[in-house]
């Protein structure tokens, strides 16, 4: 019961960790959105535990795991993971690839947006580095999407 | 399966309480600095994921530093007594400088310059956010560091502190776009403004006249005008200089002396200007 209880506070936890895990610069642009992906699934999976307020609260934790302004990661990631709960149904039943599709399309909202509000704040400019996370992701959600459905499955997650 | 949002608002009312709390959070954190004081504690609330997330870089250190053969080791023993003594003869001759700045300053009335406290913090983690340039030491409120703290390696100034937590603290690098610092020409005490460019070696000097008595190679040393950075620590030397008569200004590049991209152990200097207000030199 207690496993089952804290399967999905774990799993995003979990992508915190991933997602502010030093790596060698080398690699490290190229780092998927984990939060975001890990969100994504809990969205499609279960939109009646997981949308728009956990998505927030998660948002506001990278805000201050990543020393940015607060309030910029929790609107990036509110505004993708409603696009997500909203259509749940009829991306449920897409094939694992062409929801990959659309992962990419929210990763590339999610970065976008918060580049805009850094932009906004402070003079950066855009490089086409900061979109490699989208593809990164791509590539990963077919295998997130594998093992936090054999989770679910296995411990019958409501 | 419980199909239905049966509780609390509907989706399209939650998005919108969502994004307006987001954009006042934004609002409340940049234009009014509203969380300058919870940041400590939210810090350091979050900060076990920060050890978690440190935890493989950490093992992979600690089994590096198990495997090194002996012949390593002696090697490095003998390199760092070399340093030690060329660093101690170095020292014998620095004191007796020192003495004799003092009495030449009392003798011209100007103020004696005492020793300040300082402390070597050593790198926790560099900051993933690729909009700006942060690294994570392992001080904190509970070693008294402050807000706008100088943060300093081996070779010379690498950044403020800017956010601290109780455990451990947030460094913004001096090649980060936010942040510029005031100096002078070791050669000819010129004042510039060197800016960071968001690339980690690389700094910007904005404004020079063309008339500016500049030379490739220059080096450029905190002038301690902001208040911020004590005065005299080198801060960049000057790699490009580019004259367009076209344009208003100079064109100045200059290269962090710090290696900002192996960043180990840093040294953390305490102020004997102020201790009490930090300044608003690098605030985002």
């Amino acid at each position: 019961m207690s496993l089952r209880t804290y399967t999905i506070p774990l799993s995003i936890l979990i992508a915190l960790v991933l997602q502010i895990t030093p790596m060698p610069s080398v690699v490290d642009l190229y780092r998927p959105d984990w939060v975001l992906l890990v969100l994504s699934y809990w969205a499609l999976a279960l939109p009646n535990r997981v949308s728009v307020g956990v998505a927030f609260i998660t948002g506001l934790i990278l805000d201050i795991l990543l020393g940015t302004s607060m309030g910029i990661h929790s609107f990036a990631m509110c505004l993708s993971i409603y696009v997500l709960a909203a259509n749940y149904q009829r991306l449920r039943n897409y094939s694992v690839w062409q929801q990959s599709m659309i992962i990419g399309i929210m990763s590339a909202l999610y970065n976008l947006v918060v580049f805009w509000f850094q932009h906004l704040i402070t003079d950066i400019y855009f490089l086409f580095e900061y979109l490699w996370p989208v593809a990164s992701s791509m590539v990963i959600w077919p295998w997130l999407f594998w093992l936090l459905r054999k989770i679910r499955r296995q411990l019958r997650l409501k | 399966m419980n199909l239905m949002f049966s509780k609390g608002p509907s989706l399209p009312n939650r998005l919108v309480l969502g994004l307006l709390l987001s954009i006042f959070l934004i609002l409340f954190d940049h234009k009014l600095n509203g969380f300058a004081t919870t940041r400590v504690y939210l810090n350091s609330f979050v900060s076990p994921l920060q050890y978690l997330a440190n935890l493989p870089g950490e093992l992979l250190s600690v089994s590096a530093s198990r495997l090194v053969s002996h012949e390593q080791l002696f090697k490095e023993n003998a390199q760092l007594t070399r340093e030690a003594l060329i660093t101690s003869g170095q020292l014998q001759k620095f004191r007796f400088l020192e003495a004799e700045n003092d009495r030449l300053r009392s003798l011209l009335n100007s103020p004696v310059k005492n020793n300040v406290r300082r402390e070597v913090a050593e790198l926790m983690a560099v900051d993933n956010n690729p909009y700006s340039l942060q690294i994570i030491i392992n001080k904190g409120a509970l070693n008294d560091i402050y807000e706008s703290q100088p943060v300093l390696d081996d070779k010379g100034i690498v950044g403020q502190i800017m956010q601290v937590g109780s455990t451990n603290s947030r460094v913004l690098l001096i090649t980060d776009v936010t942040h510029a610092l005031p100096v002078r020409v070791a050669r000819n005490n010129v004042r510039l403004i060197v800016s960071g460019t968001g690339s980690l070696n690389e700094l910007i000097i904005q404004h020079v006249p063309h008339s500016t008595d500049l030379n490739e190679g220059d080096l450029l040393l905190s002038s301690g005008l902001g208040n911020v950075f004590p005065e005299g620590y080198p801060v960049a030397e000057i790699t490009s200089i580019v004259s367009d008569e076209g344009r208003p200004f100079l064109q100045v590049k200059a290269k962090p002396i710090a290696q900002l991209d192996r960043l180990k152990y840093l040294l953390l200097l305490w102020s004997d200007i102020n201790n009490n207000e930090p300044t608003e030199e690098a605030n985002l």
